[in-house]
């Protein structure tokens, strides 16, 4: 357990270095004097003169040399000042505990859903076999060739344009999650079927479930005690190796349906090149991608303790 | 080594091929360019001057989805031979080179695995938006280290086998250890990988495409075109479908083509 803890942390230092620095490399590279940009966000493009960039630049220290502005970077970001959004003049800290609830709500909304499809799903052609396996494992095939922003669309497409049912855009009512997590539930649990049925065939066909049943238990019992915790394994474990196309899954629909998360934040950030908050939702991305692979790890163990701790 | 493939992958390999000809095919016969408008002729269905319609301005859809397919194979071909040559460098060098090379390639390997590839593609591209050359580098830097582990799993066992290891005592070089033992056994998955990692560039590409920080318009590009088009979806279905099932067509002819699944 300690070992996990220390790896994952150490791996959550990664992420803080590495976004930290090509955020860093982002800020130097950008044209222009910095300290102009800043104090034309911070009083008005029409209010910024030689005097208040030159107040800017005294006061944020800008005319360090860099391998010292980097370093002064570097320990900021450790205290966890992410400093204030260059468009709006917010603190980052705020958007990105604002942007990160939305997401959240539809990670876990988008994962119950996907559980929900993928799991009856998978065990249902896996217990039926052919013809109706084939028929499944062929309409996910289909479905995991479209990328997550063509589902979307055309969920979007049906369900909000042509018959009205839902909102296109936008977030507040229960109504405005169901399209996006909709979108990431389908596209998550195209993957997650087959590994679902895989796992589900391989543990009816093996000796021990047999056995169980040859021993008098009912079939339900056999599926409860013998079924379950070993169907389960593989399935959790897969999830964390899909954890990635999950949250590029969440960056994409979250765009389309202008939902107020930080993937949607993170691609407005980039395109208004809002340094600052394209560093705090990077930071965030990353940090709960490891939290996430953190999760999965310990679900693994108390599905199965006898491996020990994954490493 | 003999390539045997299965129906399925000769499936996939002559949707991609046929898209290839229609890109190549297209850009060339087409007598008109990406960003010539005409404006008397916006939102046309198919006729015979413009065989797939004209968009919002009037360009021509045609030549537009031959240069997009265009410009998606190459981003693709570009980023899968960057990142199967260099993973597979690494991968190798690491498995065969004892701890020290292994160790420094693994701390490389850590960081880039600790974040989502799409946010590192999404943080490179913020460099220099809308170029193709800061496209492809970030693309290749996320793809090479799913090559690195394969083949580094892999090569640790052969490198350990007796047949690899007489080999060596009889006095061959590195160069025809790596061609008789290693190749063989890392080549399947190496083309595995490259197939899917051929979808997964061109998904990237048209994700940020789509999402407006990827290539920057007049360019054509199949994300782009989709959210240009989708304003004029009641107008114009028939546009707004084109980027989106050659988009799928294309991700739907990789998997076929790498036979497994993952």
């Amino acid at each position: 357990m300690k070992q996990l803890i220390f790896r994952r942390l150490l791996q959550l230092v990664c992420v803080v270095w590495g976004v930290g620095t090509l955020t860093f490399v982002l800020m130097r590279a950008l044209p222009g004097d910095m300290a102009y940009r800043i104090a034309a966000s911070r009083y008005g493009q029409d209010n910024v003169d030689s005097q208040a960039a030159a107040l800017v630049r005294n006061e944020l220290q800008l005319d360090l040399p860099p391998w010292l502005a980097y370093w002064h970077w570097l320990m900021d970001l450790l205290q966890f000042k992410l400093g204030h959004s260059l468009v709006s003049g917010e603190p980052v800290i705020d958007s990105v505990q604002h942007m990160l609830g939305h997401s959240l709500l539809l990670a876990v909304a988008g994962l119950c859903l996907s559980a929900l499809i993928a799991v009856p799903l998978g065990l249902f052609s896996a217990w039926r076999g052919n013809p109706l396996d084939s028929v499944l494992m062929g309409l996910s095939s289909m479905v995991r060739a479209m990328p997550v922003f063509v589902l979307g669309v055309l969920l979007l497409l049906v369900f909000a344009l042509h018959w009205n049912w839902f909102p296109v855009a936008g977030f507040g009512t229960a109504m405005h999650l169901v399209l996006p997590a909709l979108t990431l539930a389908i596209s998550f649990a195209a993957i997650s079927n087959r590994v679902v049925r895989d796992s589900a065939k391989q543990v009816f066909g093996s000796s021990f479930y047999t056995f169980s049943q040859v021993k008098g238990l009912s079939k339900w019992r056999t599926f409860q005690r013998h079924g379950i915790r070993n169907i389960a394994l593989p399935v959790v474990a897969f999830l964390g190796i899909q954890l990635v196309s999950m949250i590029e899954g969440i960056v994409m629909i979250e765009s389309l349906f202008s939902w107020p998360g930080i993937g949607h934040g993170l691609a407005h950030a980039i395109f208004a090149r809002d340094i600052p908050v394209i560093q705090g939702a990077a930071l965030a991305m990353g940090a709960l991608f490891v939290l996430l692979n953190t999760l999965v790890d310990i679900v693994c163990h108390w599905i199965d303790p006898r491996g020990g701790m994954p490493v | 080594m003999t390539f045997s493939m299965k129906s399925s992958q000769k499936c996939g390999l002559i949707i991609l091929l046929g898209l290839l000809a229609f890109a190549v095919l297209g850009s060339w016969l087409s007598p008109y360019t990406i960003s010539q408008q005409d404006l008397n002729a916006i939102l046309e269905p198919p006729n015979a001057q413009h065989w797939l319609g004209t968009d919002h301005f009037g360009r021509s859809m045609f030549t537009r989805m031959a240069y997009a397919v265009g410009l998606s194979f190459a981003l693709g071909l570009v980023c899968v031979m960057t990142s199967a040559l260099l993973g597979t460098f690494l991968g190798v060098w690491a498995a065969w080179s004892g701890k020290q090379v292994d160790g420094v390639l693994g701390v490389f390997v850590n960081i880039l695995l600790a974040l989502p590839g799409l946010v590192i593609v999404l943080l490179l591209a913020a460099i220099a938006p809308g170029s193709f050359l800061m496209l492809y580098l970030a693309i290749s830097l996320v793809q090479w280290v799913e090559y690195f582990r394969v083949v580094r799993a892999v090569t640790q066992a052969v490198v350990q086998s007796p047949a690899r290891q007489s080999s060596q005592m009889m006095g061959f070089g590195r160069w025809y250890q790596f061609k008789r033992h290693i190749w063989p056994a890392i080549a399947p998955s190496v083309f595995t990988l490259a197939a899917f990692g051929g979808a997964n560039a061109i998904l990237t590409m048209a994700s940020l495409g789509f999402i407006y920080v990827g290539i920057q318009p007049p360019l054509a590009e199949l994300g782009l075109m989709t959210v240009e088009l989708f304003p004029y979806y009641s107008e114009a279905p028939w546009l707004l479908v084109q980027p989106l099932v050659v988009i799928a067509l294309i991700v739907f002819g990789f998997h076929l083509l790498a036979g497994k699944r993952i």
